[in-house]
This record gives C-alpha cells, sequence and structure tokens, in this order.
C-alpha cells in the first residue's frame, strides 16, 4: 500500500480524472441540497398547515360559562310536572335579579341573549335530576351565547366603533361585570366532544360526526376487507394465466387511481336509485367507500401473498396440504401484517373523504346521535366542509377544531399500521 | 382454525347486510328536508329548536341547492323521497309537472321571508354606490358601445363607466352557475340592468333568444371570477384584496359587518329595514315546500311547519332574524301561516 511506488502518470491522478472527480462531488452535493430543501420545504409547508390549523381551533375546545344565581318559583315551574315549566323565563329572573338597572322589554332581551339557548334546558335538567329544587334557588353554571364566548376568548375588537361590532357596548359591559365578579370561567368544552351538530356554535360538537365516521368505516372494513382479500386470494393463488384474469388486474390497478367522486355518483345509482337503501345513512357512505378502498386492500395482498417465499407454499404442499390449507393456514397468517396495513392505509383514506358522501346525501345537517349504521349521520370531514360554509364567526374555531379531531384520528390509525408492520411483519 | 375465523368474519358479514336490507324496508320517523343552501341556516335553525322543543326527532336537512332539492322531492311519494324543500326562487311550472308526473299533486307553499343579495368589498376601501345599469355594464358578457353596435365588453376600470366609480380595476367575485344565488343576482340585477339599453332593448323583438343571452350572459375574461359556493370565502378573499368585491347573501354581510361594508344600489343601503320594506332592488323570497302525502306518512311534519311559521321563529324578533332572515311584513306573515297550517296545495 505504497502510494509512492505507483507512476505518476496513472490514469486516475491525472488532472481530467482529478476533474472529473471533482464534478462527481460536486454533482453529489448539489443532490444533497436538493434533497434537503425539498424535505425543508415539505416541513415548512406542513407546520404552516398545522399550525394555522392549531391556532385557530385549540380555542375551539373550550367555551365560556357564566354563573348565575336562578330560582325554581312557584310562577315558572310547575311542582307537579317538573319537566313543563318556562325555563327561559328563570334564567331572565336571574339575570334580572343580577342585572337589576335593566328594565326597558328590548334591554332585557339582549340581555338574555347572553346566556345560550341551551341555558334554560340545563336549568330544566338541573330540576329533573333533583325535584326537590323546586321553590329553591340554586347556583348554575350556563353556557355562555357565542357572541360572548368570542368576546371571552378576545376575538372582538373593543376599539372598534360600535356598529361595526357584532356585540354592542351595553352587552360589553354586561360581560365585564360578570368577569370582574368571578362569575365568569373558561372551561374545558366537552359539548364539542359529545354532541352533535347545532346552528350555534357555542353548542355545536363533533360527537355525532365522530359516531357517523366509526359506523361509516366499520361497514367499509366489513364489506371491503373480506371482499378484497378474498379477491386478492383468488388472484394470486387460484386464477389461471388467462387473459381474462390480466385484463380483471388492469382494471383493479385502474379503479385505485379513480377519482373518488366517481364511487359517489355509482353509490348513488346503485345504492340508492336500484338498492332503495336510506338516504344520509352511514351503512350508504361505508359501502360506498368500500367500493373506493376495495383495489387498495386487493393490491396490497396480493403484493404481500407475492412477498411469500415459494418455499414455503412446496413445502407444506410436501407434507400434503390440500391447497386452501396452504392459503388458510400459512399463506394468509403471514401475510396478514402487510394485509392489515394496507387495509388500515385504505381506512384511513376512507375516513378522510367527503366527495363520494356529498353524492349519497351525508353532507346533511344531523343533530341527534346515530345509533346504528341506518340512522342518519354525517362524517368528519363533511362537519368540516358544513362548518367552513356557516357565515357565525364562532364556526371559524369549531372548524379548525374539528380538522384537529380528523387529524389526531388519521395520525392514530396511520399509526397504528406503522406499528403493525415493524412488530408482526417478518423479513425473508 | 384459521379457516374457521374467515367463516365467522363471512357470515358475520352476511348477517349485516340483511340487516341493513332489512332496516331499508322500515319506515322513516325522522323528517328529512333537502334544498337550497341560502335556506340551509334557517332551516337548521328551526329543525333544532323543533328537536328541542318537541318529542319528535330532529329533522335531518340536506344542502342540495334549490334545483337539485326540488328533483329530490318531485321524485315520488314514500320513505325513500324527502318531505319538505327548501328553495331560494319559487317552484317553476316544469317542476310542478315533473311532482305531478310522479304522483305529487298536492305541494303547499310557504313563502317565508327575504333575502338581499349584496355587492360588498372590504372596510378599508371607499364604499360603493352604483346604478343597477352601470354594474350589468360592469359584468355583462357582451354591452352596447356608443354607436348601439353589441361588441365584447371592452371595460376594465369602474371609473369607464361611469366617472363618479372609483378608478379601480373591476374584479368581482361571484357564485358559480349552479348557485341560487346567482340566478337570482342574473334575474334581479343582470335583466334588470340591460332593459335600460336602447340598443339591448331592440333586439328583444326581433330575436328574443339573443336578447335573453345578451342580458343574462356573465363576462369571461377574468373580471368576474367564479369563487365557488362558499360564500365564507368570499368573504376572506375581500378583506384580503380591497379593490375586489363580491356577491353573496344578506346574511353573510350581517355576520362580518366589522370586515365587509355592501354597495349602495340605487341609492340604497343595504340593511335590514331597507330589505324588509323592499326598497333595496336586489332581494329575493325565500320558500319551503312540503309534501302533502307526507303529512300522514312521516309524523310531525305539520308541527315543524307549525314551528317555522310562529312568530318565535320567522317573526321579527325571532330567533331566524337572528341569523340574518328578513321577515315577511305582519300581514303577509299572517295569511301564510294561514296557508301552511291548513296545507293549502298550490295551484300555479
Amino acid at each position: 500500500m505504497t502510494d509512492t511506488a505507483r507512476p505518476m502518470t496513472s490514469v486516475h491522478l491525472s488532472d481530467s480524472s482529478r476533474g472529473r472527480l471533482r464534478r462527481r462531488y460536486a454533482r453529489e452535493r448539489n443532490f444533497k441540497i436538493v434533497s434537503v430543501s425539498a424535505l425543508v420545504l415539505t416541513a415548512v409547508f406542513l407546520v404552516i398547515l398545522l399550525g394555522s390549523v392549531v391556532l385557530n381551533g385549540w380555542s375551539g375546545f373550550l367555551t365560556t360559562k357564566l354563573r348565575l344565581e336562578v330560582t325554581y318559583s312557584a310562577e315558572h315551574v310547575d311542582v307537579d310536572n317538573p319537566a313543563n315549566g318556562n325555563f327561559r323565563m328563570i334564567v331572565l329572573d336571574g339575570l334580572r335579579e343580577r342585572f337589576p338597572d335593566v328594565t326597558e322589554r328590548r334591554a332585557l332581551r339582549a340581555l338574555l341573549g347572553i346566556v345560550s339557548n341551551q341555558g334554560a334546558w340545563d336549568v330544566r335538567d338541573a330540576l329533573l335530576d333533583n325535584p326537590s329544587l323546586a321553590g329553591t334557588s340554586r347556583e348554575l353554571w350556563l353556557p355562555a351565547a357565542t357572541e360572548v364566548d368570542m368576546l371571552n376568548k378576545g376575538y372582538v375588537d373593543r376599539s372598534a366603533p360600535e356598529e361595526l361590532r357584532l356585540i354592542d357596548d351595553r352587552t360589553i359591559a354586561w360581560v365585564d361585570a360578570l368577569e370582574q365578579d368571578g362569575d365568569l370561567a373558561t372551561v374545558f368544552n366537552w359539548t364539542f366532544l359529545a354532541s352533535g351538530d347545532s346552528r350555534e356554535p357555542e353548542l355545536a360538537g363533533v360527537g355525532g360526526a365522530v359516531l357517523g365516521s366509526f359506523w361509516i368505516l366499520l361497514v367499509t372494513f366489513v364489506v371491503s376487507f373480506p371482499t378484497g382479500v378474498g379477491a386478492a386470494v383468488f388472484l394470486e393463488e387460484f386464477a389461471p394465466k388467462r387473459r381474462w384474469v390480466d385484463i380483471i388486474e388492469v382494471n383493479i390497478n385502474n379503479l385505485a387511481a379513480v377519482p373518488s367522486i366517481v364511487f359517489g355518483l355509482l353509490g348513488l345509482a346503485v345504492f340508492l336509485n336500484v338498492m332503495h337503501l336510506p338516504r344520509s345513512a352511514p351503512v350508504v357512505g361505508g359501502l360506498t367507500l368500500a367500493l373506493m378502498t376495495l383495489p387498495t386492500i386487493i393490491i396490497t395482498t396480493r403484493a404481500a401473498l407475492k412477498g411469500i417465499p415459494p418455499s414455503i407454499r412446496d413445502a407444506a404442499l410436501a407434507v400434503g396440504a390440500s391447497e386452501v390449507q396452504v392459503v388458510s393456514h400459512f399463506l394468509l397468517p403471514l401475510a396478514m401484517p402487510r394485509i392489515l396495513t394496507g387495509a388500515i392505509i385504505g381506512m384511513a383514506r376512507a375516513l378522510g373523504e367527503s366527495a363520494p358522501l356529498l353524492m349519497v346525501g351525508m353532507v346533511a345537517f344531523v343533530v341527534d346521535l346515530p345509533s346504528g349504521p341506518t340512522d342518519p349521520a354525517t362524517a368528519l370531514p363533511v362537519q368540516v366542509f358544513l362548518w367552513a360554509d356557516s357565515p357565525e364567526r364562532g364556526f371559524v374555531e369549531k372548524t379548525s377544531a374539528a380538522i384537529m379531531v380528523l387529524l389526531v384520528f388519521l395520525i392514530a390509525m396511520n399509526g397504528l399500521a406503522v406499528y403493525l408492520r415493524q412488530r408482526f411483519e417478518i423479513r425473508w | 382454525m384459521k379457516s374457521r375465523t374467515l367463516n365467522v368474519v363471512l357470515a358475520a358479514c352476511v348477517v349485516a347486510l340483511t340487516a341493513v336490507a332489512a332496516a331499508a324496508q322500515d319506515a322513516r320517523d325522522t323528517i328529512r328536508i333537502v334544498g337550497s343552501s341560502t335556506v340551509f341556516p334557517f332551516s337548521t335553525a328551526v329543525a333544532e329548536h323543533f328537536g328541542q322543543s318537541s318529542d319528535f326527532p330532529t329533522p335531518v336537512v340536506e344542502s342540495t341547492g334549490s334545483g337539485g332539492g326540488l328533483k329530490l322531492f318531485c321524485a315520488g311519494v314514500g320513505f325513500e323521497h324527502p318531505d319538505v324543500t327548501n328553495a331560494s326562487r319559487r317552484i317553476k311550472p316544469s317542476e310542478v309537472e315533473r311532482c305531478a308526473e310522479n304522483g305529487i299533486t298536492e305541494i303547499t307553499e310557504v313563502m317565508f321571508g327575504f333575502d338581499g343579495i349584496v355587492l360588498g368589498n372590504s372596510r378599508g376601501a371607499r364604499q360603493l354606490s352604483i346604478d343597477i345599469p352601470d354594474l350589468w355594464l360592469a359584468l355583462a358578457a357582451e354591452v352596447p358601445d356608443a354607436n348601439g353596435n353589441i361588441v365584447a365588453n371592452p371595460y376594465t376600470m369602474w371609473s369607464e363607466i361611469n366617472h363618479s366609480l372609483p378608478a379601480a380595476a373591476i374584479r368581482v367575485m361571484g357564485p358559480p352557475p349552479t348557485s341560487g344565488t346567482r340566478d337570482a343576482f342574473v334575474e334581479l340585477v343582470m335583466e334588470q340592468g340591460c332593459e335600460h339599453f336602447e340598443a339591448v332593448a331592440v333586439i328583444e323583438e326581433s330575436d328574443e333568444d339573443r336578447f335573453e343571452s345578451i342580458c343574462a350572459s356573465v363576462r369571461e375574461d377574468g373580471a368576474f371570477i367564479e369563487a365557488g359556493e362558499n360564500d365564507n370565502l368570499i368573504v376572506q378573499k375581500l378583506e384580503a384584496d380591497p379593490d375586489a368585491f363580491g356577491i353573496f347573501g344578506f346574511s353573510f354581510l350581517d355576520q362580518n359587518i366589522n370586515k365587509i361594508q355592501g354597495a349602495v344600489m340605487n341609492g340604497v343601503e343595504p340593511t335590514f329595514d331597507n330589505i324588509a320594506f323592499g326598497d333595496y332592488p336586489v332581494s329575493r323570497s325565500l320558500y319551503f315546500y312540503v309534501k302533502n302525502a307526507h303529512l300522514d306518512l312521516v309524523p310531525g311534519i305539520a308541527e315543524f311547519v307549525a314551528e317555522f311559521t310562529s312568530d318565535d321563529a320567522w317573526g321579527p324578533f325571532g330567533y331566524l332574524a337572528d341569523k340574518g332572515l328578513i321577515p315577511l311584513p305582519d300581514h303577509d306573515r299572517a295569511t301564510m301561516a294561514e296557508t301552511a297550517n291548513s296545507a293549502t296545495p298550490l295551484s300555479l
């Protein structure tokens, strides 16, 4: 290994060779720079996207409540039938007591407006939980109206002229008075996670959409997974090598790239118009998305089966297993981690899909929580779409908060896919 | 063992699908509403109140557009068809015929309020005051020139049309042709505006189709931008671009009054009172239609109509007014409530 022994005229050390080498290194360096900047650019966009969603949406998980002493007076509550009282008047009386100088009718209306419509129902529910409250007073935390919520969260510009604000000086004064006495609190918004849609931003929740998405994905999985795996096993293990099998293969690969709205049109034509399944029901959405997920599952299953070494098949056949036994005892269990990974990624795509659901009537206002796959329901991405289109300021934060909920589910599903792959996958 | 699992999974699928098919045959006890995206905020507000204050389930409201809603509505009688459809325009005779062909002969028409259409811009810019003929000149695909010939729209600046208008490029964002707001804008602005021009009016007698196309065609050279059905998006874009104008419903102006101002049309400002009294020229009526044959089929429809037509909802101080609805005058409200609650069928 003595360099000095080499003649100086070696072709590897000539000037042109050094130049070539320099150029090669330069190319490598440039390639790295391009790659890294592409990565940085992606990261920047991701940070901007997530940043703006989180920045707009975090306050959607909080809500404003105000403390009010309400009296279940005999005038407004029927002791024998507590459900049937005038609970709005009870709330108004409570507010009157709190702000005794407000007497004019229109001002009282505005005063009642600082409490959400839900307030009266909460007052009723407290009485129904504890009927002995009739005739007594009770301090309750009631949800504030969305304007008050926006003011409390700092989305209202107090310095703007009164007529350019959605909330007038009078109301701001009331809210400030409540805040000074500690009667105003920002608390975690359980309503947002638990309840269905609402026209009032302070009452709207993603609960209905999450449940709807759950039923849709359940139907999608139950339909597309067995069908897809079955189809893939047949095509990979049993199908004869004929022309029509090739045609089917090409078509499946094509289907995987068809825009999702086309599946929506198919769902509309087949499930609604021919089979007369109910509109807006998760079962129809699920079947439609199953059609969309099917090619993904077939393709990943076939790839997984292809990845199993032929020696396994040969060994199983050699000890006398039938072809079906080879598939069900050896190939499918060995391929399952990769199949499940593919299926979960397909389901994650289905979870984020809204265009096909548009066609089967799932872009709907649904308040009641769906209790089964045939109840009317909506889905998370559809809920985002509906709220983004609502005029009220309070829905801006709800839209971003719903996106955050959707992202959490997507990340969880993709994380599960990665986990399954790393934990169970067998490398040959 | 694995094959047994597979069998169980397959059996579960079959059971699930049968259950679904069985459920599809069941009667429905939830009211189904479809139709206009403009009426959607009002219809959903009523649906929510109705669900809260009655023992019936909350109606499901779908936003399909006026035309799409009437198409679904007129498809037939039965549980798979909607009970109510909302529209931001009146039902057309062709749609009534289509309904009749499918066995829907009795429809109750309820006009429940008004909506103004606003040309708005950012509060950071000057408020526009424009007459409808000038607005037509700014937005039509073809306009008459000085010699009375019809030419492709040459105007690029507002000030070229009228010196009192700002010296800024014409840039107007509006809804696409599928939208009811666009239909109403064409009917109330474009078709009103073009009649003021002698050169266009003479064409009406010679070639009516040509006349209609000149009046209703919106320019496609970039001055009018189709901004999609999402009115919120238009509002956001206006905030970012002080020179741009947008066309949207009054409720969006009402909710964004701190960011957007409405243009004065024919000397009238788009305010709640001006629209309610009919002074503001660009306003339209909002409707919903009820399938009378469903009144006995799905429980709660009559009660839903009663809720919608109660003063608590559609009155001047009702909760729909808070959502930006312009209520009908007192007298019209009384007669309309009478028609609605007695389910008097529509006759055109």
